[in-house]
């Protein structure tokens, strides 16, 4: 066990530092200038040399980079260029609404998901299952944003039960909820129409096998067998699109803040670029990417906690 | 001959209306998608304007036409860019062998750490949003998805064993790729790339929705939609049309990748290969 | 129309006092801001929103506009105006405090001045203190300000953010740490999200202020302004960005709507330094291929009055002259063809307000359809301040001038953004800004709006309308704005 966890740990930082070499070179290597991007082609030479200097970029590009690596890992990530602060205190201000919103998603999308995938095995070829996979086929081609505009027009242009956007803040609970419903709710019917898939056909597999004919042969209620045994049994391909759609939820928080205007990190991304404020956005992707590659870390973790089997793969 | 499956009969129909509609474009639209007339905004639909207009007066079904084309053309460029390349790295990878496919295939997992999304919005900071940034960000999403597919399929006709007899009669390695493993995993190939058109229309959608792609003037679904969401209070079905276009042509490709598996099953195209 | 807020504003004031006096709740009003500013200091910087949430809040200046215009003792208490117009002597409000606890005097006030006049003055409309030579303080209760010629706009200028008296001490803090005088304290500023004050509890008229707290918050998109709106997760917009919607709100009883006027003149800017609208033809053309009527309907909902020049048609001295340049798409192709610049290509970069982008979609069209190719930028407010307006890095922009009395921005010379440097305007300028009879001032201020319509110097749109929407339980706030603050020390909440 303490051989496997060093291994891919090891390989962990190593994809974290391939990917910050990937966002460093294409934020300033790529283009040649950032000082020239952010000022534009007519700036004038004085202009780009002070913001050169500002920027640090009259180091050489590795001592940048290194110096770019150090700082982060001391929890410093820049200085933003538009508002002058540091980004670090940029993003602290608006994590809780972006994890808010990951996290709400998630949840609900394993509910739904769960539900519709075991129920839809459990009436294997009716016209539930049917459904199911039908709703599912749709759901994954309807765009999140699409949806969300939908829900609003539906909840909050005419029925008006819910707010069609914005996040009043955490001081009045109730108000915070009723923002975040309509969000969670475009977030995580998405996802869930995948997942949904995978536990069907996961749960019909583990269906299949012959213990669960033995538990219900041997007088378990069919629920109890469906939860008892066969839920647990499918887990390993859940967990792994589970782990899959964190990563896909967590940057569709950034679409789905940009509906319904939540300020989050997702938001202040696009200010970023309409900033034209490279420091930002590069801090900004990579800790989305780095949030991306430690969700499918701990999905590699998970699956020996769950099924301890992998372990002489890996 | 076995009955084609019903998700490839319905796929081929919807991608066939959609693919039929954005060729129409290039030579008619009822009206110039992109001509003003803001005397007559907001207009019900009519015999001049089955849709009606939108908030400038523009007729609506000719920029729901005009977008499928450029819907179309993106995700076409994407494909073939990122399926070209991930192709030829997967054929590489899997032709070599060694530490080459160690590193071909440990950047393809690379890959997955940059969301299209993300790719997107570093390319608009650098170089400022534009469509073409939308598609060189969807190509290379492609890369990885196709280098996969190609290397799983190609290892596979590797093991043959008229490709042991060829690599005997002294045929190179890249020979090889060329004349026996490619056309054998053209069928795999193709079916990944149906799909990654469905993946593609999508992400240009929600890309030119978030103001990442298409910028005014041109067409596209999801501009539309960007725009309608002001005026939902005022015009509700601006903000349908676009979105049951780009559900028609995902659902469509999406559906013909499916029927295009189950037709070209790996059992079934291993019984013909034999 | 809601004009009736006047004896409401009392009403709102008792109320607000009866429940500051009991302690029931502490009142606190959310404002929604379309605009955010890259500082806060309303003496180094034009973006109007400075002064929309700070000036006369936080910070307060020697005189005060009242909404009406009309000019009204602030830090003065008073004036008293030598025969030939040439002295003022100010006398000072006493007991005043600046927020960081120390006293203001009259050294203060020649400290702003001499800042703000001084050689490496940053002060967005330094031309405003051309006029003064000297500012004296005789005692501390005292100051005596001598101008050079007579200046009809004096007392009006004394009132203006640009004005504002700012304390040696904190100076150079004000940026990101604003202190003043105000009624409210700065109390926070999450960039990107919110800017918050608190009241002044040492303010001179503390009783009189009926907020606790105020909170803005910063949202430049109109249908994420509306929906801020419908969650009530605002009091008030007092620049509401989306004249389409005000219908859905007039219907709503949760809200009441105000339709106002701003002095905002909407222009599309054009860059005069620069070939090619260093040519009075070409832009003489961009005017003939525009249609005003259409940009109004199409960006505004018909909500905004066309202008012809440089001044608000509310004005005493306004002239219609949205004749000048009929629209005439193929006359105005003829003229680019002429002046040989047809098919160019040219930047069109767009602040982030929907006024602007609204109107820079259907001003592409029409330039398209006379043979010009702008191509459209969308930026956001701090890039816009720093390569529009500072470095002059611009073809064509869409901006709304908010400031009153502000025909003197075309006598701003070259270092100005419009790149627009025309002696003989100029000198007009300067006979208007000297002209103390109202009469013969209005008859000069036509020749003036004449001569920027003739010079075509940039194409005139429309009048910027103040839309406002308010939570029914907000009471006080100004219907129009005949300058760039809003006071908040009279607004107040529930009831």
């Amino acid at each position: 066990m303490g051989y496997f966890l060093l291994r891919r740990t090891a390989g962990f930082i190593a994809t974290l530092l391939v990917v910050s070499l990937v966002v460093f070179g294409i934020m300033n290597v790529l283009p040649g200038d950032p000082a020239l991007t952010i000022l534009g082609l007519d700036a004038t030479d004085d202009a780009l040399a002070a913001l050169r200097t500002q920027l640090g970029l009259d180091a050489p590009v590795h001592l940048r980079y290194l110096s770019w690596i150090g700082n982060a890992l001391q929890g410093d990530l820049g200085q933003s260029h538009s508002f002058r602060v540091p980004v670090s205190g940029l993003i602290a201000e608006r994590l809780p609404m972006t994890i808010s919103l990951a996290v709400a998603g998630m949840l609900l999308t394993i509910v739904i998901a769960l539900g519709l995938g075991i129920g839809a095995a459990a009436r294997h070829g009716g016209p539930g299952d049917w459904g199911v996979m039908f709703l599912s086929q749709l759901g994954i081609a309807i765009p999140a944003f699409w949806l969300s505009i939908l829900l609003v027009l539906l909840f909050a242009v005419k029925l008006r039960w819910l707010p069609p956007g914005g996040f009043p803040g955490w001081s009045d609970p109730v108000a915070a909820m009723r923002a975040l419903l309509l969000p969670t709710i475009a977030l995580a019917l998405v996802q869930s129409a995948v997942l949904a898939r995978v536990t069907r056909s996961s749960a019909l597999e583990v269906m299949r096998q012959d213990f669960v004919r033995t538990a219900r042969a041997s007088g378990l209620s069919r629920r109890r067998t469906l939860w008892r045994h066969v839920l647990p049994n499918a887990l390993v391909p859940i967990i792994t699109i589970v782990g899959m759609q964190f990563a896909a939820l967590v940057t569709g928080t950034i679409v789905i803040e940009n509906v319904f205007y939540l300020p989050g990190l997702g938001r202040l991304i696009f200010q970023s670029i309409a900033n034209r404020d490279l420091p930002t956005v590069q801090a900004l992707v990579m800790l989305f990417a780095a949030i991306v590659v430690t969700a499918n870390f701990v999905v590699d973790l998970l699956y020996v906690v769950i099924d301890p089997r992998l372990k002489a793969r890996a | 001959m076995r009955a084609l499956p019903a998700n490839f009969i319905l796929g081929a129909v919807l991608v066939s209306i959609v693919v039929g509609i954005a060729a129409l474009s290039l030579v008619w639209t009822p009206w110039d998608p992109t001509a003003l007339n803001i005397r007559n905004k907001f207009a019900d639909p009519s015999d001049a304007h089955w849709l009606g207009t939108d908030q400038l007066g523009r007729d609506v079904v000719s920029q729901l036409m005009a977008a499928a084309r450029n819907s179309m053309a993106v995700a076409l460029i994407a494909v073939l860019a990122g399926g070209a390349i991930g192709v030829s790295l997967g054929l590489l990878a899997s032709a070599l062998g060694g530490w080459v496919e160690d590193i071909v295939m440990r950047l393809a997992d690379l890959g997955f750490a940059f969301p299209a999304l993300l790719f997107a919005i570093m390319l608009a900071a650098v170089f400022g949003p534009s469509l073409t940034n939308a598609v060189m960000a969807i190509a290379f999403i492609n890369i990885p998805v196709f280098a996969r597919v190609t290397r799983a399929s190609a290892n596979q006709i590797w093991t043959r064993d008229y490709v042991a007899a060829a690599q005997a009669a002294g045929l190179s390695r890249f020979a090889i790729s060329r004349d026996h493993i490619l056309p054998n995993i053209g069928a795999a190939v193709i079916v990944q790339a149906t799909i990654e058109f469905a993946v593609a229309i999508l992400a240009e959608a929600a890309l030119s929705y978030l103001g990442l792609g298409a910028q005014p003037p041109a067409s596209s679904w999801g501009r539309m939609l960007a725009e309608a969401q002001t005026l939902m209070y005022l015009a509700p079905q601006l903000a349908i049309y676009p979105g049951l276009c780009i559900v028609v042509a995902v659902l469509g490709f999406g559906l013909l990748g499916d029927g295009l598996r189950d037709i070209t099953d790996p059992r079934l195209s291993r019984a013909r290969a034999a | 129309m809601n004009l009736t807020y006047r004896p409401a504003t009392a009403l709102g004031l008792i109320l607000g006092l009866a429940l500051a006096g009991t302690g029931v709740a502490a009142a606190e009003l959310v404002v929604g801001m379309q605009q955010e500013p890259t500082t806060l200091d309303p003496t180094a910087d034009a973006t109007a929103s400075i002064d929309a949430m700070l000036t006369q809040n936080v910070f307060e200046s020697l005189t005060i506009v009242n909404e009406s215009g009309e000019v009204e003792p602030n830090l003065a208490t008073g004036w008293e105006v030598s025969d030939d117009g040439l002295t003022y002597i100010f006398t000072l409000a006493e007991g005043v405090t600046f927020h960081d606890g120390s006293t203001f005097d009259a050294e203060d006030v020649v400290f702003s001045f001499d800042r703000a006049m001084a050689e490496d003055s940053v002060n967005p409309s330094k031309d405003i203190f051309k006029t003064i030579k000297d500012v004296r303080a005789i005692d501390p209760r005292t100051v005596e300000i001598e101008l050079s010629e007579k200046d009809a706009f004096f007392l009006f200028n004394m009132g203006q953010g640009d004005s504002a008296i700012v304390a040696k001490e904190t100076v150079d803090t004000n940026a990101t740490d604003p202190v003043g005088t105000g009624p409210f304290r700065f109390d926070g500023w999450t960039r990107g999200d919110r800017l918050t004050l608190v009241k002044n509890p040492d303010y001179r008229d503390a009783g009189d202020v009926a907020l606790d707290r105020v909170e803005f918050r910063f949202i430049s998109d109109p249908a994420a302004a509306t929906a801020a709106m419908m969650a009530e997760e605002l009091d008030a917009f007092p620049g509401f960005p989306a004249p389409e919607l005000l219908p859905q709100f007039e219907a709503d009883p949760r809200f009441n709507v105000n339709i106002g006027s701003t002095e905002g003149e909407v222009i599309l800017a054009m860059n005069n330094a620069k070939p090619p609208f260093d040519n009075p033809d070409v832009r003489r053309a961009v005017a003939t291929a525009i249609d005003r009527e259409e940009i109004i309907e199409g960006a505004m909902y018909g909500q905004a009055l066309p202008i012809g020049s440089f001044y608000p048609p509310h004005g005493t001295a306004y002239v219609d002259l949205t004749d000048a340049y009929p629209h005439d798409t193929a006359k105005a192709r003829q003229m680019f063809e002429s002046a040989g610049i047809a098919g160019q290509t040219m930047t069109l970069r767009v602040p982030p307000f929907p006024y602007a982008m609204r109107s820079a979609e259907i001003i592409q069209s029409q330039l398209a359809e006379a043979g010009i190719d702008a191509k459209v930028e969308n930026v956001e407010w701090g890039f816009w301040i720093d390569e529009v307006y500072k470095q002059k890095n611009y073809d064509m922009t869409i901006i709304a001038h908010t400031s009153p009395n502000d025909m003197g921005n075309f006598a701003r010379g070259p270092d100005y953004f419009y790149g627009y440097d025309d002696p003989q305007f100029t000198a007009l300028w300067n006979d208007i800004q000297t002209e103390a009879d109202p009469e013969r001032r209005n008859e000069l201020l036509r020749k003036g709006q004449q001569y920027l319509s003739d010079q075509s110097v940039h194409a005139f749109l429309f009048q910027l309308p103040l839309l406002g929407i308010f939570a029914k339980d907000v009471e006080g706030y100004w219907a129009s704005s005949p300058v760039l603050y809003m006071p908040l020390k009279q607004v107040s909440k529930g009831g």
